[in-house]
């Protein structure tokens, strides 16, 4: 028995509420083909909302919740500013047809961009409701008073399903110009912990993921991946798979093999049981040299990232002492707990996907093209899957989901195994970072050089290859996207003497995306860990030094290191503390971490309560002190959710996670190969949010993921007297260093 | 060939249809039975996602052949335990401590602890910890997952 859903109950699977309305027909009228009179782009008002006679509010929202709760804060968002009780509004998001693109759903722009674009629509239409309520009412527009979607003149009332119910408000917005929004003090639905929609299904098993969806005569497909990445396919053996109940095709193209069932099992089991003969390729450094393969990449541009004074000067002017050190951050994968996973139908020249797709508009132009097809022709309909952190496997399964159903003429939906998604998701690239700095007799700082090597970005459209297309030899522009890792290279200090620059290589082990907090996490573990080196030899408490070279114009980021030292009961004093090096079994410490997210939004400052194993060197995180300023919160909760999360999973990272392979292929393919962090492990979790309600929202996704691992490298430090300088900070690794530097 | 299979889910008889006996009992469910808590995680008895109760004791359904299973054992998936409107305890705990991010891992957190608190209905920290250490979360979430399982078992 297979599940028939129409496309109707998808959309509503997908946890919006998709209403009936008179200005889009949404769902069915889509299968027939027809063409919404619904514009997309993000100069028109009607690209963003729609109102129903019954007073609906209809959102259409082009970024997309990806687990964390954004389509709850967007709501919010709109119910605000139009003065529509939150209950009434749905919320359409990712669909290439139907909703505008507001770009991916990445950088922790989601509130802060893509909100800000749905406030000034919902400002405008609001005061074009008013508008047209003023002639309607016979009064003047200063004279209406708004109220839970009614306008209302004295005793005079009229609903704004009179108003506009089913029309279009034919309107332009311009987003750099935006309506004058409500003052902040008026706020009754921005700012409060409205619990999330999703979450009550989510929690019974009713919630429908993308991985739960069925359409109508679909097939089961997996993908038979080669045994070494660049390997070559040169034979199958249909007659290995002959007996497999209910297998509809073997399905070779180039490299890309796969198999199509009728079943889910059937698909696994002929996916399991299919022979195929690869030939060898052994293209990947070796992993104990992987950091020498980094620095010996070719670079292909040194781009500068921040350049003050004369550092080659300072640096080697006499009296001053110098300090170098060189930090490695380990590749690591997205690590989705439900595997990438996607559907596809390819009817009468006409491709629909149906996939989680962070960027649905970006890969209707990805299959178009590796296809040969019109983007006219390709739908993209996003459904929310697992977690992803970034640009995992979803759009590679909808690749794959494309080229299945396009060899069987039938729609096909490919679930990635475990294997597929640890062994081929994309990857946080390899990071390795050389800092130089000098301190004069008084104990300043009087020089910084940082040299990153990070891998180059390609183009501008940052479209990550899909490994479907590789595989099969079909046209896509082999981008190198690893995302805007260059920021946060630069420092929020001000030293008279600075020269940051990011070596871009030509080239980097694995095809790279972004996972939570791209290169800025890389950065500022370097950065602040350094930072925390320099504190230490001017013996200067590491808050107290921080301060000293912040601009003293920067008030928001002062007031989030002074708050951080009354929530943390920090004790001012140099690192590390009396006695560090001294025996004893458990050796603690605190380590204190500071970002301004791209040095032009977010401010975190953490402190990181450590106990140190001197036997086993293990690390043990106690306690994670945090302060956080994004601006105006819209939803406090959903901000500390966020938060929460970016600390949990930036410890695993830091203390676990990386990625094992071989010269062929990565060997860590399941949770015990790559583990992550459990329950016995979790810290005490201590955050205060700063709401700064007159000041625009800003990101909250990853910023405060960025200050994690120095933070635990400099409790380390604190503790032991003793520098982490590589992630992960495994015990061998912290049992090494306690040897050679105690 | 195709053989019929007795099972009880969630309260009620079902047969389902299936082509091997040793299919894992996750996919009888998703697939044949149309339910959506237990999720395909890892397919390795790895991560938790899958987790049913089989009388009452929370166990791995993707390592579960259906060969190995009797249509007298009471197999209850997290559908089977409440519904949005009318939300089992622990559920409503979760619920109430907004304990989900994306929510793929959360069957399992679930059920695991519904398990656990029909055994020990005052379990401390370490105990909570100990029953969860095998179930994982990619979001980080386990902050609230460890204060809505204290709240569930009165306490937070």
């Amino acid at each position: 028995m297979n599940i028939n859903v129409s496309r109707r109950d998808l959309l509503k699977g997908s946890g919006a509420l998709v209403v009936s309305f008179s200005l889009v027909p949404a769902g069915d009228a889509l299968a027939q083909g027809a063409a919404p009179a619904k514009p997309v782009a993000l100069t028109e008002l009607d690209s963003f909302l729609a109102i129903d006679a019954r007073g609906q509010v209809m959102v259409y929202s082009g970024k997309v919740d990806l687990g964390t709760g954004i389509t709850t804060a967007l709501r919010q968002i709109v119910a605000e500013e139009l003065d529509v009780p939150f209950s009434r509004i749905a919320l359409l998001q990712g669909d290439s047809r139907l909703t505008p693109d507001q770009g991916k759903t990445w950088g922790s722009l989601t509130i802060q961009v893509g909100g800000m674009q749905l406030r000034n629509a919902a400002a405008t239409a609001r005061g074009a409701l008013l508008e047209e309520a003023a002639k309607r009412l016979n009064a003047k527009k200063e004279d209406l008073k708004v109220a839970d979607g009614v306008v209302s003149a004295g005793n005079k009332r009229i609903t704004y399903g009179q108003l506009i119910g089913g029309k279009s408000f034919a309107l332009k917005l311009d987003h750099a110009k935006p309506a004058q929004p409500k003052d902040p003090k008026d706020h009754t639905v921005v700012g409060k912990s409205i619990p999330r929609i999703d979450i009550p299904s989510k929690v019974t098993g009713r919630f429908a993921y993308i991985q739960d969806i069925r359409v109508p005569g679909m097939l089961h497909g997996r993908v038979v991946r080669p045994p070494a990445i660049g390997a070559t396919l040169q034979s199958v053996d249909e007659s290995s798979v002959k007996g497999v109940p209910g297998l509809v095709k073997v399905v070779r193209q180039g490299n890309f093999l796969g198999v199509v069932a009728q079943s889910e099992w059937g698909a696994i089991t002929a996916a399991q049981k299919l022979k195929a003969t690869w030939s060898a390729w052994q293209g990947l450094p070796e992993q104990a040299k992987l950091y020498e393969h980094v620095r010996a990449t070719k670079v292909v541009q040194d781009q500068v990232t921040g350049n003050v004074g004369d550092t080659t000067a300072a640096l080697s002017a006499d009296g001053v002492r110098k300090l170098a050190a060189t930090y490695d951050f380990a590749i690591h994968t997205h690590g989705s707990m439900g595997p990438s996973c996607a559907i596809a139908e390819l009817k009468d020249g006409k491709l629909t996907s149906w996939s989680a797709s962070q960027a649905t508009h970006d890969l209707r132009k990805q299959l178009a093209e590796m296809l040969g097809m019109s983007a006219d022709d390709v739908y993209c309909v996003y459904l929310e899957g697992s977690g992803c952190y970034g640009r995992n496997g979803h759009e590679d399964a909808a690749a794959d989901a494309a080229l299945l159903a396009k060899a069987v003429g039938r729609p096909v939906r490919v679930q990635w195994s475990r294997a597929d998604e640890h062994g081929w998701d994309p990857k946080g690239p390899p990071t390795l970072i050389d800092l130089r700095a000098a301190i004069d007799t008084g104990g300043n700082v009087t020089a910084w050089e940082s040299d990153f090597f990070i891998p180059q970005q390609t183009a501008g459209s940052f479209m990550v290859p899909l490994t479907g297309a590789t595989l099969a030899g079909l046209p896509q522009k082999g981008d190198i996207a690893p995302g805007n890792v260059f920021q946060n290279s630069a420092i929020p200090y001000k030293f008279a003497n600075v020269k940051t620059v990011c070596r871009r290589l030509e080239s980097t082990p694995f095809r790279p995306s972004w996972i939570r907090t791209p290169g800025r996490m890389q950065n500022t573990y370097a950065n602040e860990c350094f930072m925390d080196e320099l504190a230490a030899a001017a013996k200067v408490d590491p808050i107290e030094f921080r301060l000293k070279y912040l601009d003293p114009a920067d008030r928001r980021g002062i007031e989030v290191l002074t708050r951080l030292k009354a929530l943390a009961k920090w004790e001012t004093r140099p690192s590390p503390q009396a006695g560090s090096g001294a025996g004893g079994n458990v050796a603690r410490g605190r380590g204190v971490s500071y970002v301004k997210y791209e040095l032009v939004r977010t401010y975190v400052g953490i402190v990181a309560d450590v106990e140190v194993d001197r036997a086993s060197g293990a690390i043990r995180v106690t306690r994670i002190t945090m302060t956080h300023d994004c601006g105006q919160i819209i939803n406090p909760d959903g901000v500390r959710n966020q938060v929460e999360g970016n600390i949990i999973q930036t410890l695993s990272r830091t203390l676990i996670e990386e990625l094992k392979f071989d010269r062929s292929m990565v060997t860590s393919l399941d949770w015990a190969s790559y583990p992550i962090l459990t329950f016995p492990d979790v810290p005490e979790v201590v955050i205060e949010l700063i709401n700064q309600p007159n000041t625009p929202p800003w990101g909250a996704g990853e910023p405060s993921a960025a200050v994690v691992p120095s933070a635990i490298s400099n409790a380390v430090y604190d503790a032991t007297g003793v520098r982490l300088r590589s992630i992960p900070f495994t015990p061998d690794k912290v049992k090494a260093a306690l040897r050679g530097g105690a | 060939m195709a053989q019929r299979k007795s099972l009880n889910v969630n309260g009620k008889s079902v047969r389902v249809t299936i082509d091997d006996p040793e299919m894992p009992l996750l996919y009888a469910l998703r697939d044949n039975l149309a339910l959506r808590g237990p999720r395909f995680g890892c397919g390795l008895g790895q991560c938790g996602a899958c987790t049913v109760h089989v009388d009452g004791k929370a166990m791995r359904s993707c390592q579960l052949p259906l060969s190995r299973l009797t249509s007298s054992q009471r197999i209850v998936t997290l559908e089977g335990l409440g519904s949005p409107q009318q939300p089992h305890p622990v559920q409503k705990a979760f619920i109430d401590t907004q304990a989900a991010q994306c929510g793929y891992c959360i069957n399992g957190m679930i059920m695991e602890t519904v398990a656990l608190l029909a055994t020990n209905r005052k379990p401390s920290d370490a105990d909570i910890r100990k029953a969860l250490a095998n179930n994982l979360c990619r979001c980080g979430t386990h902050v609230r997952i460890l204060a809505a399982v204290k709240r569930a078992a009165g306490i937070a």
